[in-house]
């Protein structure tokens, strides 16, 4: 569960280490052989990589493969899996309503958070830009959702929408809009909205978190620049703004993506995917499969299948959208990655 | 920004290690084999006793064991219902599970113990065990081999609000499903909640299908249906009529769907604080309404399942199940010991007295002095028929498969035939 969540949070301190190791060494000029300086070079350079790539292999890629390789058997998770059902699991995965619909229901999560949350998050941070009394607080205030956990996130709010005794009910109550009041999280037609707002209130100060820093390292002479040129508001946002920040945007649409496809705590926590599976998400579905059902096999096929959507997005967004930021970064490096 | 150093690289470890991290879960889990260099001996003592009172005695009765013996630390670990199941099953697969353990029986204590990771304990608990009643320890016993020590033992039925009934005016308990919708009926008409149910966690939902195929099919084809893997008899059809007859009547608090069990708004807090007039639960119901909730105290009563008209079940057999302790193989001696201190006539009557649970130790029975475990205790004992939580005694994927396609019908999305043809299809799966 937590894997989820810290991959999303260490994700960019991650980079910088990028394809460091392989750096040239410094230019040596005092010389008791080269050769040697070289050895010593390599020898610190595969030292202090084993540990990390130990723990990668051990912990990630082994696994990884191993799920693959379970996903073509029928396995109960005891022993070595050793009834080969082909690609039986994969079939009857692309059968299955409840999949289907957890696919459709990513997909809902994306265009919503697309739609909905990150214009929401961009209007914050472009509100909180501005000089204005008591700032510091409010980015701390709308930031901190996001450093609480799933579980407590997934608690409150059962809480808030429980029926009639929430606080939703009571609120809306109070201010005469009772008849508002819902079942919230227990109705099949209501509960992806509801947890919607629960995911935006949650991650919405992160991405302004980010569009915050890049706002912030805009130059204030290009907008300057285009308040001479006579540019309104809106055009200093729309030609000024909005092309400068791009590279931002892009990282914090991937990001959330990403996040709506793994999507497993909190629905866990508030619903387990209820009621009947109209808020479970892929991840709620490999969980029941491989630890409430012991079809270890069937768990490891959605679980492959969550990796190759992961995957495939990746590689895509990184080769259409990505790209120009990339190669902005990485001109020297030019024929070792695209 | 940071996405000056992004590389490709980068981008697929984090896609990946989220996307199959969850693979690397299971294999966290505790292994401590105990001994230690000053010869004290610990041993991991997993339970589910995570609501008060049960939680506080169950702690003073493992001081009270290390108080006795001075070489043994007993490290508790109580988990939740739902969260014990996961955890166990990720333990299950890494194949060690802690020295002891709680466990209901049946299908998922079968799958231990066919994976090896349980010991047998025909000869560790002789002659001690003889002595424990003979219905408790039915769930637990394997190809005529004990697996476990029961500590609890009980059964399903509603639960009910004396003082709403009355208000609703029905005088005795209805004994007939058709009395039962009547109470019903009678219950809305005073616009009180007749029922509460944790719809979230499915498997309470699962006791009134149960009950019904009980009632409707009978117990041996329960057990024909699981042998055959074949839920399609009509009997099992009815079941499901009876409780979509049962869901028309919108009998249900608000929002069951989402409800919980024991949580501050789920069912036993409904029902313990007034707001239903009814849940079918088990034995532990009292002690969990009064934790969650305020508690019924005198106005609560206890009934039977009511018989089904025509149906070839009896309304004196139970479906329920008890708490038990199995240890893991090669558990050291001190867990053996704790088990006979945790069956032992003075352990049980602390248990009966202060945490509501049945006597499973012959003369126990002394310190029962509630109505409600009495009744219970009285249904027990003249039972004509016995069925383990189906969950439990059924493979682990057909139980879920159960809970799911009867949360379904309730939800009003399966029929009772699909309901029926989910669970065949499920079992036919597994070999």
């Amino acid at each position: 569960m937590t894997s989820t969540s810290s991959t999303s949070s260490t994700f960019l301190p991650d980079k910088r280490s990028g394809p460091g190791v392989e750096l040239p060494p410094p230019a040596a000029n005092f010389v008791p052989g080269r050769a040697r300086r070289r050895l010593l070079n390599w020898l610190t350079a595969v030292g202090f990589q084993v540990p990390a790539l130990v723990l990668f292999i051990g912990l990630v890629l082994l696994p990884m493969l191993f799920a693959l390789y379970a996903a073509f058997f029928r396995w109960g998770g005891f022993g070595m899996p050793s009834d080969y059902a082909g690609t039986g699991n994969f079939t009857r995965l692309f059968q299955d309503d409840v999949f289907l619909g957890d696919l459709w229901r990513c997909l809902v999560l994306v265009v919503l958070s697309l739609v909905l949350q990150l214009p929401f998050a961009l209007a914050m941070a472009v509100a909180l830009n501005q000089r204005l009394r008591g700032r510091a607080v409010y980015r701390m205030l709308f930031f901190a959702p996001y450093v609480l956990s799933e579980a407590i996130t997934g608690v409150l709010f059962s809480m808030v929408f429980a029926p009639d005794d929430g606080l939703a009910d009571h609120v809306l109550g109070a201010i005469g809009l009772g008849g508002l009041g819902g079942e919230w999280f227990a109705d099949p037609s209501y509960v992806m909205a509801t947890l919607f707002l629960v995911l935006m209130w949650k991650y919405f100060g992160f991405h302004m978190m980010l569009y915050l820093a890049g706002l912030q390292s805009i130059p204030a002479e290009l907008t300057e620049a285009a308040l001479i040129d006579g540019a309104g508001p809106w055009q200093r946002f729309r030609n000024v703004t909005l092309p400068l920040l791009a590279p931002t945007l892009r990282i914090s649409v991937f990001l959330s993506v990403i996040g709506a496809i793994q999507l497993f705590d909190l629905v866990w926590v508030i619903t387990q995917g209820g009621p009947d599976h109209h808020s479970e998400t892929m991840a709620v579905t490999m969980f029941q499969y491989g630890f409430k059902r012991y079809q270890v096999g069937y768990a490891s096929a959605i679980s492959v299948v969550m990796f190759g959507i992961c995957l495939v997005f990746a590689l895509a967004y990184q080769r259409f959208v990505l790209r120009r930021d990339l190669e902005g970064a990485t001109t020297n490096m030019r024929g070792d990655g695209k | 920004m940071g996405d000056r150093a992004l590389s490709r690289r980068g981008f697929l470890a984090a896609s990946a290690a989220a996307g199959l991290g969850m693979t690397a879960l299971s294999g966290c889990g505790g292994d401590s084999d105990g001994g230690s260099s000053d010869g004290t001996t610990t041993i991991e003592w997993w339970n589910i006793s995570t609501t008060e009172p049960a939680k506080t005695v169950w702690a003073g009765l493992a001081k009270k064991f290390e108080a006795q013996n001075p070489k043994v630390k007993i490290k508790i670990v109580q988990l939740e219902n739902d969260a014990y199941k996961s955890k166990m099953t990720a333990l299950t697969a890494s194949g060690k599970l802690p020295d002891i353990f709680h466990t209901w029986g049946g299908g998922v204590l079968k799958q231990q113990v066919d994976a090896g990771l349980v010991e047998d304990l025909s000869d560790k608990t002789k002659p001690w065990a003889d002595a424990l009643l003979p219905v408790a320890k039915k769930p637990y016993i394997l190809d005529d081999k004990p697996y476990a020590i029961p500590f609890d033992i009980g059964m399903v039925g509603f639960w009910y609000n004396k003082a709403l009934f009355k208000q609703a005016g029905i005088s005795t308990p209805p004994t007939t499903w058709n009395g039962f919708l009547d109470a019903v009926r009678k219950l809305k008409a005073k616009g009180i909640t007749p029922l509460a149910l944790a719809g979230k966690e499915k498997w309470p939902g699962m006791y009134y299908w149960a009950y019904l195929s009980m009632r409707t099919a009978g117990i041996d084809a329960l057990q024909k249906a699981s042998d055959d893997k074949d839920f399609t008899a009509p009997g099992f059809v009815q079941a499901g009529q009876h409780l979509k007859d049962l869901v028309q009547l919108q009998p249900f608090q608000k929002g069951f769907l989402g409800a919980a069990y024991s949580t501050p708004t789920g069912e036993a807090a409904t029902v313990g604080n007034g707001k239903a007039a009814m849940e079918l639960m088990g034995q532990w119901a009292p002690s969990v309404q009064a934790d969650a909730g305020k508690g019924l105290g005198k106005n609560l009563g206890f009934f039977p399942f009511p018989a089904v008209e025509g149906g070839k079940g009896a309304i004196t057999e139970v479906f329920g199940g008890g708490g038990g302790h199995a240890l893991r193989k090669g558990a050291p001696q001190a867990a053996v010991d704790f088990l006979k201190f945790f069956a032992s006539r003075s352990t049980d009557m602390e248990l009966v007295k202060k945490t509501g649970t049945l006597p499973v130790v012959q003369g126990a029975e002394s310190a029962l002095s509630d109505p409600n475990p009495e009744a219970v205790q009285a249904q027990l004992k003249a039972a004509t028929g016995f069925q383990l939580f189906l969950d439990q005694a059924y493979a682990p994927a057909v139980g879920q498969e159960v809970n799911d396609s009867v949360a379904a019908l309730i939800a009003g999305s399966k029929s009772p035939e699909q309901v029926t043809q989910s669970i065949t299809k499920t079992a036919k799966e597994e070999q």
